[in-house]
C-alpha cells in the first residue's frame, strides 16, 4: 500500500510537469493548428534559466539569499526566459508562415528545435548539470504520513502546478483575452474580422504557453536535478502524447492527459520491467488512438468541401 | 495572404504543350526532362572526379537519401498523407535484408530474391499498417505513424533476449543496440558488391529507375487520384476516387521504395544498426523533400543532394570557411537592397572591426589572445582560451541582433544593425564555430529549415499551391 501511495505521489509530480508541457503545445495546437515542436526545447532553456539564476546567488550548498526567495526567483527566471522565446519564436518562425502550406511551419519548428538544441549544447557543453536540490533543502523534510513521506519540494512541486493551472483556466475562462483567445481557436478569420486582434491573442498564447512550460522546466530541475541540452526532447514527446491523450486544442484535455501519462509512467516504472515499458506505453497510445483519435476531451471537427 | 484567384496552372493553360502520344512521344518527352539527363551525367562522373572513397561514400548517402525523398513525396506530396512513420519502412528494409542474408539465423539467400522478398513484405505491412489512413486525418495520422516508428525502434532496441517457448535459453533477433552486423555484400547475377563504388551505381540505376517510374505513376488515373486526394478528399469521393483504397497504396508504396533503399543500406553499410533509423533521420528525409518542394520529383532529388552533401564540406575547416564567407557573400549581394548600402555596410564593418579591436585590446588584454600573422586576424579579434564565456555570451547576442536585424524597418537602425550582427557572426564563427565542425553543422541545419520555409515556404522547385478559401 505505501509503496502504491509512493508512486502515486510520483505519478502525481510527473504528471503536474507533463500537464504543464502539455498544455503549451495544445493551446498553440487549438489556436494555430500547429505542432509545435520546439516547445520541449523551450522547457529546456527555462531548466537551463533555473539553474543559472541558481548558480548566480552561489549554488546550492551556499545560497545567498534565503532558500524560498531563490527557489521563487529560480521560478520566475525560468518562466521569463521561455516566455521571451517562445514569443520570439512565434515572431520570426511561424508569423511568417501563417498562410503557408501546412507543412511549411512543422519543418520550421523542427528547424528550431535543431538550432535551440544545438546552441545550448554549444554555450553550455554536454555536461549534465545538477540543481543540487538535496543540498538546498533537506530531503528529510516534508509531510510524513505513516510510512509515507512526501518531500517538501514534491509538494511545493505539486501545488504550484495546480495553482498555475487554476490560473490560466481562470484567465481562459472569465478574462476578455481568455474569451479572444477561445474565439480565435474556434474560427481566426471570424474572429479577426469581430475586431479581435489576432496577432496579439497567437503571441499571448506562445507566451504562456512558455510561461508553462518554463515552470516546467525549473519544476523536473528540482524534483530529478538534473538538465541537460537534449532534455527537451523526451519531455517534449510525452508532453505532446498527453496533449493528444486529452484532446489536442483541448486545455482540460491537456491536463488530464498529463496526469495519467506521469501516472502511468510511475506505476509501469513500479511495477512492471522497464525493458517493455516503452513498448506498452506506445503501444497502448496506438490502439487509443485508434479507438478514439479525437482524445478524451477533444470535439470531433466537421469536414467541409 | 496568398492572391487567391491567381492560378498558375490556369495562368500557363495557353503555352502548355500538348501530351505526346504513343511510345516515339514519349521518348521525345523523356529526352526534353533536361534536369534528369544534367542529374544522371554529373552523377555518372562525379565518383571519378570526387576519387576517394569518402567522397563516394557520400555519393551514395545522397542518392539513398533521394531514394527516401522521392519515395516520401509520393506519400507526403502527392497523397497529402503525412507519414511521420517513414523511416521503420527504411528500418524494416534493412532488418529484413540482414535476416535474410547474414550469420544471424545462419540464412544466406541470393540478394534479387532477399530484396523481392523483402518488398513484397514490406508492401504487405504498408497495407496493414496503412489501414488507419482511411479514417484518421491530417495531424492525427501523423501522430499515430510517428508511434509506429518509435515502437519500431523500441522492438529493434529490445528484441535480442527474447524467451520463446520450446526453445533453450534468450534468443536475439535484432541484436539489440548493437545491432546486427556482418551483412553479406550483395550479387547480382554473379556480380559480386565489392566496393562502395559498385553500390554507388546500383543506388544510380535504382533513383533513375525509380524516378520514371515515379513520374509515370503520376500521371496515371492513380496518381491523379493521389493529388485529387491531397487538394480535397472529400471532393475527390464525390467524383468517386475511392479515397481510401488510393490512400492505403500509397503509404503501402511509400513503405516499399524506402525498405529497398533499406536493403541496399544494410548492404552497403554491411550491418544494422537501431540507430540509424530513429527521429532524426526522418527530419533528414523530410527537410530534404520540403527543401526541394513537396510534390515535385526534382525538388526531391534536389534536396536530397543539397542536405546530404553540403553538410559535408563542413568537416573541414577549410571547406567550412569557404561556404561561410561564400554564403555571407552571396547573401549580402542579393539581400542588400539597393545594391549601393553595401558602399555603406562594407567600409562600416571594416571600420567597426578595427576599432573594436583596438579598443578590447587597451581595456582588456588578457581577453585577446597573442596576435598570429595578418589576414583577417589583423582585423578581428581572437579570444584567448580564458574567454571561453564571452565567446558564447556573444554567440546568444549575436542572435538575438540577427533576428533584429531582420524586424526592424528604419533603413539606418537597420544597416547598423547589419553591420554589428555580420562583425558578431564573423567573430562566433573564426572564435568557436569553426572549432566544433559538427555542432556547427547542426545549428546551421536548423537556422536553414526555418530560413528557407520563411523565404520560399512551397520549397525550392515547388509551386505554390492556390488556397480557395
Amino acid at each position: 500500500m505505501e509503496f502504491f501511495l509512493q508512486q502515486l505521489v510520483n505519478g502525481l509530480t510527473l504528471g503536474g510537469v507533463y500537464a504543464l508541457i502539455a498544455l503549451g503545445y495544445s493551446m498553440v495546437y487549438g489556436i494555430l493548428k500547429l505542432l509545435n515542436f520546439a516547445h520541449g526545447d523551450v522547457y529546456m532553456v527555462g531548466a537551463f534559466a533555473g539553474y543559472g539564476v541558481l548558480v548566480a546567488f552561489g549554488g546550492p550548498a551556499d545560497p545567498r539569499i534565503p532558500v524560498v526567495t531563490l527557489i521563487v526567483l529560480m521560478f520566475l527566471a525560468g518562466m521569463l526566459a521561455s516566455g521571451i522565446l517562445g514569443v520570439v519564436i512565434e515572431r520570426f518562425a511561424y508569423r511568417p508562415l501563417r498562410n503557408a502550406p501546412r507543412i511549411a511551419p512543422l519543418i520550421s519548428a523542427v528547424g528550431v528545435s535543431f538550432f535551440l538544441q544545438n546552441a545550448a549544447l554549444l554555450v553550455l557543453g554536454a555536461r549534465f548539470r545538477s540543481y543540487g536540490t538535496a543540498r538546498m533543502v533537506d530531503p528529510a523534510t516534508g509531510l510524513q504520513w505513516g510510512p509515507l513521506r512526501i518531500s517538501i519540494i514534491r509538494i511545493v512541486v505539486i501545488l504550484s502546478a495546480v495553482a498555475l493551472m487554476v490560473v490560466l483556466h481562470l484567465l481562459v475562462q472569465r478574462t476578455k483575452l481568455g474569451k479572444a483567445m477561445r474565439a480565435t481557436a474556434f474560427d481566426r478569420e471570424a474572429a479577426a474580422m469581430m475586431g479581435i486582434d489576432v496577432d496579439r491573442v497567437i503571441v499571448a498564447t506562445f507566451l504562456i504557453g512558455s510561461v508553462l512550460a518554463g515552470a516546467a522546466g525549473v519544476m523536473v530541475g528540482l524534483v530529478f536535478s538534473r538538465v541537460y541540452h537534449f532534455m527537451g526532447f523526451v519531455a517534449g514527446l510525452k508532453g505532446f502524447t498527453a496533449a493528444v491523450i486529452g484532446g489536442i486544442g483541448s486545455i482540460p484535455g491537456a491536463m488530464m492527459g498529463g496526469l495519467l501519462i506521469g501516472l502511468a509512467e510511475a506505476f509501469s516504472a513500479g511495477y512492471i520491467s522497464s525493458t517493455f515499458q516503452n513498448l506498452i506505453v506506445f503501444g497502448l497510445l496506438i490502439v487509443f488512438l485508434l479507438a478514439r483519435p479525437r482524445g478524451l476531451f477533444g470535439v470531433p471537427e466537421p469536414v467541409k468541401v | 495572404m496568398p492572391e487567391i484567384g491567381t492560378d498558375r496552372w490556369v495562368a500557363e493553360f495557353e503555352s502548355r504543350r500538348v501530351r505526346r502520344e504513343g511510345p516515339w512521344g514519349r521518348l521525345i518527352e523523356w529526352s526534353s526532362r533536361r534536369w534528369l539527363w544534367l542529374f544522371a551525367g554529373a552523377a555518372i562522373v562525379y565518383p571519378f572526379v570526387i576519387g576517394g572513397d569518402f567522397g563516394i561514400r557520400v555519393g551514395v548517402n545522397a542518392l539513398l537519401l533521394a531514394m527516401l525523398a522521392i519515395g516520401l513525396n509520393v506519400v507526403v506530396g502527392y497523397t497529402g498523407l503525412l507519414d511521420l512513420g517513414y523511416v521503420a519502412y527504411y528500418g524494416l528494409g534493412a532488418y529484413g535484408y540482414a535476416f535474410l542474408a547474414s550469420d544471424q539465423f545462419g540464412i544466406h539467400l541470393p540478394t534479387p530474391v532477399v530484396v523481392a522478398v523483402v518488398a513484397l513484405v514490406v508492401f504487405g505491412v504498408g497495407l496493414v499498417l496503412g489501414q488507419p489512413a482511411r479514417r484518421l486525418v491530417g495531424d492525427y495520422l501523423a501522430i499515430l505513424t510517428l508511434f509506429f516508428l518509435q515502437v519500431f525502434v523500441e522492438l529493434a532496441l529490445n528484441l535480442d533476449r527474447l524467451d520463446l517457448p520450446f526453445v533453450d535459453g534468450p534468443v536475439s533477433i535484432t541484436g539489440g543496440p548493437n545491432g546486427i552486423a556482418g551483412v553479406d555484400p550483395m550479387e547480382i547475377l554473379g556480380f559480386r558488391f565489392g566496393q562502395v563504388r559498385d553500390y554507388y551505381f546500383l543506388l544510380l540505376v535504382l533513383v533513375i529507375l525509380l524516378i520514371v517510374g515515379v513520374t509515370n505513376l503520376a500521371r496515371s488515373r492513380t496518381g491523379v487520384g493521389w493529388r485529387a486526394i491531397r487538394e480535397d478528399t472529400l471532393a475527390a469521393e464525390h467524383m468517386t476516387i475511392p479515397s481510401g483504397r488510393l490512400k492505403v497504396l500509397a503509404y503501402a508504396f511509400g513503405a516499399t521504395v524506402a525498405a529497398v533503399s533499406g536493403t541496399v543500406f544494410a548492404a552497403v553499410q554491411l550491418g544494422v544498426f537501431p540507430q540509424n533509423f530513429t527521429v532524426a533521420l526522418l527530419i533528414v528525409v523530410y527537410a530534404a523533400l520540403v527543401l526541394g518542394g513537396e510534390g515535385s520529383i526534382p525538388g526531391a532529388l534536389v534536396g536530397a543532394l543539397i542536405i546530404a552533401m553540403v553538410p559535408e564540406l563542413l568537416r573541414t575547416p577549410a571547406g567550412a570557411r569557404l561556404l561561410f564567407y561564400g554564403g555571407l557573400l552571396v547573401a549580402g549581394l542579393t539581400l542588400v537592397r539597393p545594391r549601393r548600402r553595401l558602399a555603406v555596410i562594407v567600409p562600416g564593418l571594416l571600420l567597426f572591426g578595427l576599432a573594436v579591436r583596438a579598443l578590447v585590446a587597451g581595456i582588456w588584454p588578457g581577453l585577446v589572445a597573442a596576435e598570429t600573422a595578418g589576414g583577417v586576424d589583423r582585423w578581428l579579434l581572437r579570444f584567448s582560451a580564458s574567454a571561453d564565456v564571452v565567446v558564447s555570451v556573444l554567440f546568444v547576442v549575436t542572435i538575438a541582433v540577427a533576428l533584429a536585424a531582420v524586424a526592424v524597418r528604419r533603413r539606418r537602425v537597420r544597416d547598423a544593425l547589419l553591420i554589428l550582427g555580420v562583425y558578431l557572426l564573423v567573430l562566433v564563427w573564426e572564435n568557436r564555430l569553426v572549432e566544433e565542425p559538427s555542432i556547427t553543422r547542426q545549428l546551421l541545419f536548423g537556422a536553414l529549415l526555418v530560413v528557407l520555409m520563411v523565404a520560399r515556404p512551397h520549397g525550392l522547385l515547388g509551386r505554390p499551391r492556390v488556397e480557395v478559401v
